[in-house]
């Protein structure tokens, strides 16, 4: 295996997150696969930025400890990764700012100043520097540049590369592979790519990390995606628009964080009732409350499964990386218009704002699915009882139907009733659906299984902690089983994955063991939990330390 | 108009199967009759097709009007109307969209949604059934309850305030402001049309009669007169602001009835409309988004 780890740290503002995303693409370009882990606090300027970006010929999609390269803007950005520094790590840093430096020390305020170029530009010297420590072609690092910086500040960038470039010496080469470039997506961007090749028509969102980056990336390409795009005044606004657009024909999707998820939830359980399809996209973030805004967490897997009041059915899908969350926005938002649930992607900030290579042609599509409409034969009923609990769409608008949807329950034709028989009629028929919707995702790959059967343990995990596991698991040659699927919990596919499972671990972003208790509940034994609740991610050498632990 | 002439046109098939639960005497059934006939004559007059209506009711007596009448309804959840309102016309331009809420709906639980739709200029019309009293959980006071108003949780009397719901309109920027009368059915009923007809975000504040816990039929019958033709300005601010500041819901003064501000801004929906003219293929689009990515 031939890797490569850099991390590149500094103050809020100084452009880390886009740094971090240009090395990744260096990368890429020489056909690594890569993903990026950054790591920032709630502020806008000053504090401590970093971004580590992993690079490898092998599929990779979580970030270890040591990196080979650390390129610091300021002193913080070396005494907060001491235990990243090998002997072999390589430290470029500002020698304008950084007094206690071992490496290459780069006058960046003098160069700035003879290249009459912004503050922001000291990224590219940075890059300059990386280009030549690691032994990459300049012309692929202007290359890269070209594409990622808007023309008007080329120039100044490009000459303080070259600056950088020059200040350093060579130290390792990272050779070309013969592999084609791939994308680097973020979760968020391929979790909207996902929503729109799933017919996709208006997003709505009320900005909350780790989500707001989905609204940004839709917002802006909008026109590109011929979608509305808006931004009410908050989340409750935010899922009854959503319900209006569905209601009236139009496929929405929305976005949050758990506080953003909480005001949503009279919504959700509105729209289980009325029976209007929506795509929830919750990015979870560690709380209670407010708790730490920019760091990830599993913690919200029950708050999703069991919001709103009342029983209704809903999909809840735990993409773990690009590809997943690509296919299963897509999916989700089709069977959510099939069955009239509401179906909830969860992401979290590992996901949702980390990033790595997107490799669309390894991506297995999942059917297409259409919603059943009303054939316009006899009096519209809404509600209308059908073999399988799904009753035919009509939308306002329509010539010889009058549709009425309610929060109240209802009959068939949708008025408010009370009466036992209706309500008795109408609450099964709308369980029937998640009968339905159960029997349909039978034939996906709800619960996927990786390494060998029978091979002594088995470690358990979900969304974002998917490769961490997969990576720390073959040191172990153990096997790794991950639900994608939540809600309709998926038990004949958990059963065959399970079949020959050893020794099980349960790994997660969390601190009581959230699928540990889903498993329970389900009548499964989720085994011994390896958990870890600070708002950072495993990495994958740390998680090896750990299994270790319960392994041994 | 004759007292013995109807109201309204007849719309016998508008009125829907559902049976009328509402107490007798209340002011909801007004509202009821002035909407439908206000819908049969715009179909009639204007060509507006019956199919492209849509009725919202958020939660309280009001909500039951959508059940009664034969239009696409909405029956949504308690001060949540009017974002879903939006949420339909920004779907369908062609839908007429008519949002029944009450005043604890919409001035308590749901008044950001009024304020942000008339600040956006969301091309809907809000009918408030302001009774100034819940009625559905049993005589609590609401937003619009005069001072010392005692209600089942204000035993001792409320030492708050109403707020005037018009002058919070006016600010918002709603383009177009009336209030109207429930013992005034024909003037209710073309204020009903001239706010449905009007080209962005509409709002009618309706002095409802709750015949159970709170009836002011006196005091309205009394107090209430029609605006005279000119009395007020109804494309100036300054104008309306003052005839609106009339009567504050609270002190004893003339209501005045009938359309206090009405002007033409840009339509909130209308910018996005174009965005997804033309139904493309949107998985080229996103295959093109990823190839350009790497």
């Amino acid at each position: 295996m031939s890797e490569y780890s850099v991390l590149i740290g500094g103050r809020a503002g100084e452009g880390i997150n886009t740094a971090g995303l240009s090395i990744a693409r260096l990368f890429s370009r020489l056909g690594y696969r890569t993903c990026m882990y950054f790591d920032y606090p709630s502020l806008i300027r000053g504090g401590h930025n970093f971004a580590i970006v992993r690079a490898s010929d092998m599929r990779i999609g979580a970030h270890r400890t040591p990196v080979d390269v650390l390129l610091a803007f300021d002193q913080n950005s070396i005494e907060h990764h001491r235990q990243r520094i090998r002997d072999t790590t390589t430290v470029v840093y500002d020698a304008s700012t950084v007094v206690r430096g071992q490496g290459y020390g780069l006058p960046l305020d003098a160069i700035l100043k003879e290249e009459n170029a912004p503050p922001i530009t000291g990224n590219s010297a940075m890059l300059g520097a990386l280009a030549q420590v690691a032994g990459i072609d300049r012309d692929l690092l202007e290359a890269v540049l070209r594409e990622s910086v808007p023309a008007k500040h080329l120039e100044a960038n490009l000459r303080v590369a070259g600056r950088g470039y020059d200040a350093v010496e060579n130290v390792f080469t990272v050779e070309p592979l013969d592999a084609p470039t791939f994308p680097v997506l973020t979760g968020n961007e391929a979790a909207g790519l996902g929503l729109v090749h799933g017919g996709l028509e208006s997003y709505v969102a009320y900005p909350m990390t780790p989500s707001s980056n989905l609204l940004h990336f839709l917002a802006e390409h909008a026109e590109d995606f011929s979608i509305k795009v808006l931004h009410p005044e908050n989340e409750i606004s935010v899922i009854l628009m959503a319900l209006g657009l569905a209601y009236a024909g139009e496929k929405a999707a929305v976005g949050t964080s758990g506080g953003g998820f909480c005001l949503m939830t009279e919504g959700l359980s509105f729209a289980g009732m009325a029976e209007l399809p929506v795509t929830i996209v919750m990015g979870q973030r560690p709380g209670p409350s407010t708790g730490m805004p920019t760091y990830t967490a599993q913690s919200d897997l029950h708050f999703v499964l069991n919001a709103g009041q009342g029983e209704f059915p809903r999909l809840v899908a735990a993409p773990g990386d690009l590809e997943e969350a690509y296919t299963w926005s897509s999916t989700a938002l089709m069977l959510s218009w099939k069955y009239q649930v509401p179906s909830i992607i969860l992401t979290d900030k590992t996901l949702a704002e980390g990033a790595s290579s997107f490799d669309i042609e390894t991506v297995v599509p999942h059917p297409d699915q259409e919603p059943v409409l009303w054939d316009g034969a006899g009096e519209y009923r809404r509600y209308a009882p059908r073999e399988g609990g799904v009753s035919p769409l009509a939308f306002p608008g329509r010539e010889g139907a009058v549709v009425r949807v309610n929060s109240y329950a209802h009959d068939e034709a949708g008025f408010t009733t009370e009466a036992a028989a209706d309500v008795k009629l109408l609450q099964e028929k709308r369980l029937a659906k998640g009968e339905s919707l159960k029997a349909e995702l039978a034939t996906y790959p709800t619960v996927k299984a990786y390494g060998p059967r029978n091979s002594g343990a088995t470690i358990v995990c979900w969304g974002s902690e998917k490769w961490a596991c997969i990576e720390a698991a073959e040191k172990f040659g153990a096997r790794v089983v991950q639900p994608l699927v939540l809600a309709p919990f998926p038990v004949r596919h958990w059963k065959e994955a399970m079949i020959g499972a050893g020794k099980i671990i349960c790994v997660e972003n969390n601190a009581t063991g959230e699928l540990a208790r889903l498993l329970r509940q389900q009548g499964f034994d989720p085994g011994r939990s390896v958990l870890k609740y600070d708002g950072r991610p495993f990495a994958v050498d740390e998680l090896e330390a750990r299994l270790l632990e319960v392994l041994a | 108009m004759s007292p013995e002439q109807p109201a309204g046109k007849p719309a016998g098939g508008l009125i829907s199967p559902a049976q009328n639960t509402w107490c007798p005497g209340c002011g909801n059934f007004a509202i009821e009759h002035m909407m439908k006939s206000a819908i049969a004559e715009l179909s009639e007059e204007e060509g507006i097709p019956l199919h492209n209506f849509v009725l919202l009711g958020g939660i309280g007596c009001h909500g039951k009007l959508v059940d009664y009448l034969n239009v696409n309804s909405f029956y949504g959840i308690h001060g949540r109307s009017i974002p879903a309102a939006t949420g339909m016309r920004l779907a369908n331009p062609d839908l007429k969209i008519i949002c029944h809420v009450g005043d604890g709906d919409i001035y308590a639980e749901g008044l950001d949604h009024l304020i942000f739709a008339a600040k956006r200029n969301s091309d809907i019309t809000v009918i408030v059934h302001d009774n100034r009293v819940y009625g559905l959980t049993t005589g609590q006071y609401t937003p619009t309850s005069p001072f010392g108003f005692r209600g089942r949780s204000t035993p001792g009397g409320i030492t708050e305030h109403p707020i005037n719901p018009l002058e919070v309109m006016l600010a918002a920027g709603a383009t177009h402001i009336a209030r109207g009368y429930t013992k005034k059915v024909r003037h209710l009923k073309d204020l009903f049309k001239e706010a449905i007809l009007h080209r962005g975000f509409s709002f009618v504040d309706v002095l409802q009669i709750c015949a159970t816990y709170f009836n002011l039929t006196g005091y309205y019958d009394a107090h209430a007169y029609e605006l005279a033709e000119g009395e007020v300005e109804t494309g100036r601010f300054e104008s309306a602001q003052e005839k609106i500041r009339e009567w504050d819901y609270d002190q004893e003064a003339p209501i005045a009835l009938g359309t206090f501000y009405s002007v033409e801004k840009p339509i909130y929906e209308e910018k996005f409309q174009a965005l997804t003219a033309g139904k493309p293929d949107r998985r080229a689009l996103v295959r093109k988004m990823i190839e350009g990515r790497r």
